[in-house]
């Protein structure tokens, strides 16, 4: 169980991205987060492993204060919480496995790591997860040969390789086309669905939503402002949540 | 149309001072600089432009053996009043010999010389002797004689202002080359240097190429700026660095007393060499689990750190033992090797430098380590202790760190300038450290997390700035005073400039990485080494190799000139054939400067096409 208490998030520019906002996430559950770019998505899923600092407020996972966590104690929670990105932030210049690989940073000895050496247990953990997202045979291609929807299977590779209790997703098929986007989407699915895994997925388009998760919340200039089931999104709900312009589609 | 500036008399009058301003600045750069085209068109100065750039074209790098025939004519400058002449020197009838008329002459009078019965087609120096010593090396006159191919010649000379009663002589000098060309002692000393110029740009590159690199992480904004610590976290690992250099040099120098008291037979170095590795390995192998996912106990750290503590001690031994084996390896390789002999010298001092620098490097080690620890322990305790006590042991530490801190700095002051004046070099420090320190935990909240990465990383920077400001030839003048004339000062000189200026652009290179890589990475639970190894490392590797190339053709360039100021390489050939007017020798030394650099651009331009 994740519980976001009273999260605020003041830039050092004095923008408020977040803005008093508390909600929970139950273990298992695919959640969606939606809102208009510059709601504040973003900053709350990377306030969560404290890729950003809150300003106040409290996030407590199965009871462990993550807000209040030291940088060593930050390293075992954060192997916990798997990450994928609008722009896969894979590295470029390494091989596919070398990434894939790099899910294992938080669990392998720093010293090693100087030697770049990894268990072999790890490497054919890595080949695992790779057939998994289905590019096995992309293994020792650099990362840069592959097309979006293959680097994001391999960014969801690099999530399971961390054995994660947790997946935050980014606008993770944002840069995609809809075909792969399902494609991607139906592998965080069966992560959530088979392995228990919960995910928070942050979501531009409706049906999406409607297709795949179980609960949404919605951000608007930083603040909660819908909790509940993706078909509670009735046209009022909508209005507020995307502005009174705003035009249902599809 | 439209027209966007209304042209207005203000605006042309404007032009019209800033026209001629720039021309005021003109005339003054004019005078400034000592333009002067008379200075081109005068006689004397033609002349030797001609003289030099002759020269400058047949560069020295052939020459033959020569024979010489040289004849000396006794004269009398002015004639004997009595009408007496000198008279001719004796010789055979095959012999060549010189004709004077008149046979006497007042200075300033014209003679005629003539040769006969010289070898056909030579050329030579025909010059007044002063003196009556006909072995006196010092002649006057500027005329040459050329023989025809019955090895006959007449040449005119003035007589120079050399009044004498004694006879004084003309002496007609013709050479002529015998044999095949051969390559000229100025080559072979060009050659030399040559050699040496090149192996000067190579070491100064990589040297500075591998201190630059870890320079090149603390002085990239985006990765310090993420570091921040609590002060108890500062302190500690500030007092850390000292006390672990110290414990480290102490430590290690004990391994090199206990190595060299194990002696430097060749067996017993070979199986230290081959058992310490093997034995370090396996305690790291031990100490160092690839993968925990519990946290061990205490007890069970305690264990760990003493082991590595252990592994590291016998891997300097190894270290000692290899220095040891190398240098007597290569003394033994100079004496049987003849013309490799270079190959042991090269041992010998590559041994003998690892084991100077072997306990320096580990008290840096040292250092660090112990600095990181006493940091994380720092931060540890910052995190658990209650703010009252943190504030107390704040109190406690910045002032100790204060203290040492200034103190060391007052002594190494009082250590470059000798001031001997304990008051200012040690008290005086010490108290304004301690008075810091205190003012520091005073005023921040004890469990702030300071931006100290900033501040590491603007120290750096003003460092980097200054250092890359001075110039490396001024640089080099330094290190000759310091270390020396010759190479040696042109490596340190070469290799510190290459440290700044490619510290300077590679971190310019760490900052403009993509930043999507490095928050994944980080999000994995990687620590920051991890991250840097991971994520920065893969992004910068080509653009460090094309800086590290680009540095390499600067430094061969100015491995070239670094000898005009002592700096070793063949600037110093070249500027003393320049000061001692020998063109056609310094022709040489530029000629190879030219082959050396664009050849060495080239093969740079090559490898970056293949490395990139
Ligand atoms: N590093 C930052 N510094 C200052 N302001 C930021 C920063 N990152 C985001 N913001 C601001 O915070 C708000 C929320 O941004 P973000 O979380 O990226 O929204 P979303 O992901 O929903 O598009 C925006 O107004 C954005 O301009
Ligand atoms: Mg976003």
């Amino acid at each position: 169980m994740l519980q976001i208490k009273n999260l605020t998030k003041i830039y050092d520019g004095g923008v408020k991205a977040l803005d008093n906002v508390s909600f929970e996430v139950p273990d298992g559950q695919f959640l969606a987060v939606i809102g208009l770019s510059g709601s504040g998505k973003s900053t709350l899923l990377r306030c969560i492993n404290r890729l950003i600092e809150p300003t106040a407020g409290q996030i407590l996972w199965n009871g462990e204060d993550i807000t209040a966590a030291s940088q060593e104690e930050m390293r075992r929670i954060r192997r916990k919480i798997g990450m994928v990105f609008q722009h896969f932030n894979l590295v470029h210049r390494s091989k596919v496995i070398t990434n894939v690989l790099a899910g294992r940073l938080g669990y392998v000895n720093p010293a090693w790591s100087l030697l770049n050496r990894f268990p072999k247990e790890d490497m054919e953990k890595a080949i695992k997860q790779l057939q998994r997202v289905g590019i096995a045979e992309k293994a020792y291609q650099r990362a840069d040969e592959l097309s979006g929807g293959q680097q994001q299977r391999v960014g969801i590779a690099r999530a399971l390789m961390q054995d994660p209790k947790m997946v935050l997703a980014d606008e993770p098929v944002a840069s995609l086309d809809p075909v792969l986007a399902h494609s991607i989407m139906s592998h965080l699915e069966d992560i959530n669905k088979n392995d228990g895994v919960s995910v928070l997925c942050s979501l531009h388009f409706l049906d999406l939503v409607h297709r795949y998760a179980d609960r949404v919340v919605a951000l608007n200039e930083g603040k909660l402002v819908f909790e509940g089931l993706p078909k509670d999104i009735d046209d009022k709900k909508f209005k507020e949540i995307y502005g009174r312009d705003a035009e249902r589609v599809g | 149309m439209k027209n966007n500036k209304k042209a207005s008399p203000w605006n042309s009058i404007k032009v019209g001072l800033l026209s001629l301003l720039a021309m005021v600045i003109f005339a003054y750069g004019f005078q400034i600089t000592k333009v002067d085209l008379e200075e081109l068109r005068s006689e004397n100065r033609q002349q030797s432009l001609v003289r030099v750039t002759r020269a400058l074209a047949q560069p020295e790098i052939f020459e033959y053996e020569q024979v010489e025939e040289i004849v000396n004519y006794p004269i009398y400058v002015p004639c004997l009043s009595d009408g007496n002449q000198a008279s001719a020197p004796e010789r055979s009838a095959s012999d060549p010999y010189l004709v004077i008329t008149p046979a006497c002459a007042n200075p300033g009078e014209v003679i005629q010389v003539e040769g006969f019965n010289f070898a056909p087609l030579t050329v030579g120096p025909v010059r007044f002797v002063p003196g009556n010593d006909p072995a006196n090396v010092v002649s006057l006159g500027r005329e040459n004689a050329e023989t025809d191919s019955d090895g006959h010649f007449i040449v005119s000379m003035e007589i120079p202002d050399r009044v004498s009663d004694d006879v004084q002589f003309i002496r007609a000098t013709l050479r002529r080359n015998i044999g095949a060309p051969h390559f000229s002692k100025t080559a072979y000393d060009t050659w030399n240097k040559i050699v040496e110029t090149v192996f000067l740009a190579l070491l100064a590159t990589v040297f500075g190429t591998f201190l630059a690199i870890p320079l090149s992480f603390i002085a990239a904004r985006n990765l310090m700026k993420t570091v921040k610590s609590p002060l108890t976290s500062i302190s500690l690992s500030v007092l850390g660095w000292p006390i672990g250099i110290l414990l480290g040099f102490v430590a290690v120098r004990g391994v090199g007393n206990f190595s060299a008291v194990v002696g430097s037979n060749v067996w017993v170095n070979l199986a230290g060499i081959i058992v310490s590795p093997v034995l370090a390995w396996l305690g790291l192998r031990w100490a160092l689990p690839q993968e925990e996912i519990t946290r061990p106990s205490q007890n069970m750290r305690f264990a760990r750190l003493g082991v590595i503590l252990l592994a590291v001690l016998v891997s300097f031994y190894g270290l000692f033992q290899l220095a040891s084996l190398a240098m007597s390896i290569g003394q033994t390789l100079e004496a049987v090797l003849g013309s490799f002999s270079f190959l042991g010298y090269f041992l010998f001092q590559v041994g003998d430098i690892v084991a100077i620098i072997t306990p320096a490097l580990g008290g840096l080690a040292a250092g660090g380590t112990l600095s990181s620890i006493l940091g994380r322990m720092g931060q540890l305790g910052s995190e658990k202790l209650p703010v009252s006590g943190i504030k107390s042991l704040n109190l406690i530490l910045t002032l100790i760190a204060g203290i040492t801190i200034m103190g060391l700095l007052g002594q190494l002051i009082e250590w470059l300038y000798e001031i001997g004046e304990p008051m200012y070099t040690l008290w005086g420090p010490m108290a304004v450290g301690a008075i810091a320190g205190l003012l520091l935990a005073v005023l921040t909240k004890p469990k702030d997390a300071l931006p100290i990465g900033m501040v590491v990383y603007s120290i750096t920077r003003t460092f980097l700035n200054a250092l890359r400001s001075v110039e490396a030839l001024v640089m080099a003048i330094v290190f000759v005073i310091a270390v020396g004339i010759g190479p040696f000062a042109g490596v340190m000189a070469l290799g510190l400039h290459t440290i700044v200026s490619l510290a300077k652009l590679y971190s310019e290179q760490v900052e403009s990485i993509l930043s999507g890589p490095l928050e994944a990475i980080e999000a994995t639970g990687a620590n920051r080494l991890q991250t840097i190894i991971y994520a920065v490392i893969p992004q910068i590797v080509p653009p460090y190799i094309s800086y590290t190339m680009y540095r390499w053709d600067i430094n061969v360039r100015m491995s070239t000139i670094i000898g005009f100021v002592g700096g070793g390489g063949i600037g110093f050939l070249l500027q003393q054939n320049i000061n001692l007017l020998n063109y056609r020798a310094a022709s040489a030394q530029m000629l190879a400067i030219a082959v050396v650099v664009a050849s060495m651009d080239y093969i740079s331009s090559v490898l970056r096409e293949k490395a990139i």
